[in-house]
């Protein structure tokens, strides 16, 4: 009896199914849509996703081209989510969002070899071909957090700043490793508080911790943080309102998640790329097989500095920013990334 | 014909709560803008509809068969196992391990000893809280938590800063002598599913489980001292033993979950992959009432749930299918209450009229 008890749920659902019969899908291919499977903070980070949405929304604003997405979990559900907007007829384009997807995405524009695909923050290994159809987006986000952190170690007043970064692992090492070189080459004294929100991808989902790790900052005399943490950024700009301290936002301008306590933000122009891609595939110029590379130079890496901020940076740090952004760029300064 | 009665009773319980909860879960979707009908039709179609799709149900599905198993097992004698998690993470990694440190052994030697190496990792981060709650009397909840905040600590350190193949967060691959052939061997038309024949092993453990459990003499003093502690005691069980044995075997069917994304899948251990399984394992096993054999049948059914949400991740935020997922869990557990309430109280009324019910 206890046997067919608990055999009930899955009969019941098999019962349920037999209505829900499959038919084809009926949608026209007249145009093509773009499919894209966010990272796993998904949607609502207001940095990095949102960036990436930001370009789709673009998309279909400027080109009329419409597209559907997917938040996926953990583990196997990348792939799973990647061959389902692939094995869809009216999809014509399918993007990645992080690098998390290189593995993924590669198998895919090889089982997929019609489709075009993108992805952001690709990992480049040299010694592997990039598929013909498969375009990988890197950024150098390592001159962008340089930047800031200059930025920062000239504007702090304590010579403490920080850093809150969301999951530990290599692409946050990044950013960190950057920001400490930028604040130490304008100001060697500077001393540098650095903190992570954990060690899976949850770290890049949790305020509260961010709020935690930049109040502690705070407390050690910091007076300017700088996170790379996705939504867990949020906490640390809440941590900033509250003790009326800086941030340093990521990704996007986050200027407005807590105007007057954000000094800039590191932005990466993903929105600008995803938007590059589909207007690619649009004019039918997508060229994949190849990396594309954004840095200060081409402006797909920055920091922010505009009406918003202009008050909290003074003229001539504005200057020195600037003369070394054009070091990074001459090649007169390398910026460590590890 | 009393027994025909309470089945068809307890089949109508389920089928009540899944409906009502679709139902409400259907209400949600409109108010975001989407036709609850053809959502659904989606999610059941891309699930059950196809061989792809029930072959991704049965890949979701075998890693909850072991977690499912894990905590049924502690429970069985009384103990809560929450660290499902970290003990699978443990096995996991150590199944990875193996897999590519000693790659130049062959296929026959490398598959038993990767599997071994997850059994024994989850194995000994199970037996930790055992001997805490033995010999101490720590609480096991707490221990267990505990011990997978731990585990991920200690796998995200030795993944990121010891094996990472660089700029990724995972290990180099594990030796194709290690892996598990996947199903598509068989039928073709599962091309590009990652389900694999870890999924028998999953459904031996089951089995293994269910005669552990029911017929062998260690099986009974485990199931004897979930019903009364003082009772084994006193009949002379060395509870102390058995829970440490409980906990050590929970762990090392936990530790199998590698055999399913580690060898059977992706080929390496790439951290974060199993967030939430061994807490959804928490799930499967009540929902099976502890019941080794059930568990199989309810792991598909989470399955389902799990796959079914990515299916319709273009119609409805990912935050609705969780919403919906939780909604059937609860209707699923509240009805199937309310409906055994019902039958003892049907069962009491015919036993007075049958004198040998």
């Amino acid at each position: 009896m206890k046997k067919i008890f608990l055999s009930l749920p899955f009969i019941a659902i098999l019962l349920c199914c037999g209505c829900g019969q499959k038919k084809p899908e009926q949608l026209k291919t007249s145009e093509l849509k773009i499919g894209l499977v966010f990272d796993v903070g998904g949607r609502g980070d207001k940095s990095f996703n949102d960036a990436a949405y930001r370009g789709l929304e673009r998309g279909k604003r400027e080109l009329g081209v419409d597209f559907e997405y997917i938040e996926p979990g953990p583990g196997a559900d990348r792939e799973a989510a990647l061959r389902q907007l692939a094995s869809r007829d009216d999809i014509g384009l399918i993007f990645g969002i992080g690098f998390i997807f290189t593995d993924d995405i590669t198998n895919m524009a090889k089982e997929f070899p019609h489709k075009n695909f993108a992805c952001i923050d690709y990992t480049v290994d040299f010694k592997k071909v990039i598929p013909p159809n498969l375009v990988a987006l890197v950024f150098k986000e390592e001159e962008g957090s340089f930047l800031v952190g200059a930025l920062a170690a000239l504007i702090t007043k304590t010579d403490i700043i920080g850093f809150v970064g969301g999951m530990q692992s290599p692409l946050i090492k990044k950013f960190e490793a950057a920001y400490v070189a930028g604040a130490k080459y304008v100001n060697p004294k500077c001393l540098v508080h650095i903190g992570y929100a954990g060690v899976t991808g949850e770290a890049f989902k949790n305020p509260g911790k961010g709020k935690e790790l930049a109040l502690g900052q705070y407390a050690k005399g910091a007076d300017i943080i700088y996170h790379a943490s996705g939504v867990t950024g949020l906490g640390v700009f809440e941590a900033a309102r509250e003790k009326q301290k800086l941030a340093i936002g990521v990704d996007s301008d986050q200027y407005h998640e807590a105007p007057g306590y954000i000094l800039t933000s590191m932005t990466k122009v993903v929105d600008n790329a995803v938007y590059d891609m589909i207007k690619a595939m649009n004019e039918g110029t997508f060229q994949g097989g190849r990396v594309i590379t954004f840095g200060l130079k081409s402006k797909g890496i920055d920091y922010v500095y505009n009406e918003n901020n202009k008050n909290l940076i003074p003229d001539d740090v504005h200057a020195k920013i600037e003369d070394l952004r054009s070091k990074i760029i001459a090649g007169e300064i390398i910026v460590p990334y590890q | 014909m009393k027994y025909y009665k309470t089945s068809l009773l307890q089949l109508i319980g389920p089928l009540l709560a899944l409906l009502l909860s679709f139902l409400i879960g259907g209400i949600f979707i409109f108010f975001v803008g989407r036709d609850p009908i053809l959502v659904y039709e989606r999610f059941f179609s891309q699930t059950l509809g196809n061989a792809y799709g029930m072959s991704q149900v049965l890949f979701k599905a075998t890693p909850l068969m072991f977690t499912g198993l894990c905590v049924a097992l502690s429970f069985r004698a009384g103990l809560f196992n929450i660290g499902a998690e970290g003990q699978l993470i443990i096995g996991t990694f150590l199944t990875a391990w193996v897999g590519f440190t000693f790659n130049s052994l062959p296929a026959l030697v490398l598959i038993p000893f990767c599997l071994i190496a997850g059994i024994l990792g989850g194995a000994f981060w199970g037996a930790i809280p055992g001997v805490l709650k033995a010999k101490f009397g720590a609480h096991e909840v707490i221990n267990t938590i505990m011990m997978n905040f731990i585990a991920a600590a200690l796998v995200s350190y030795l993944v990121i800063n010891v094996y990472a193949v660089p700029a990724t967060i995972h290990t180099p691959q594990i030796s194709p002598a290690s892996e598990l052939p996947r199903l598509d061997f068989l039928v073709d038309s599962l091309r590009g599913s990652p389900a694999n024949v870890s999924v028998f092993l999953a459904l031996t453990a089951s089995i293994f489980c269910y005669y552990f459990l029911w017929k062998t003499r260690w099986g009974y003093e485990l199931r004897a001292l979930g019903l009364s502690r003082s009772a084994s005691e006193y009949a002379g069980i060395n509870i102390g033993q058995r829970t440490i044995m409980t906990l050590a075997l929970s762990g090392g069917i936990a530790g199998l979950v590698g055999s399913n994304f580690v060898m059977g899948y992706k080929h390496y251990f790439e951290l974060g992959f199993s967030e939430g399984i061994g807490y959804i394992g928490i799930a499967v096993a009540l929902l099976a009432k502890n019941h080794p054999l059930g568990i199989i049948l309810t792991a598909v059914f989470f399955g389902i749930l799990e796959y079914g949400t990515l299916t319709i991740g273009t119609f409805v935020p990912k935050e609705l299918s969780n919403i919906l997922q939780a909604i059937v869990i609860l209707f699923v557990l509240i009805t199937s209450k309310l409906i055994n309430w019902w039958i003892r109280q049907l069962q009491a009324l015919t036993a007075i009229g049958n004198v040998h019910a």
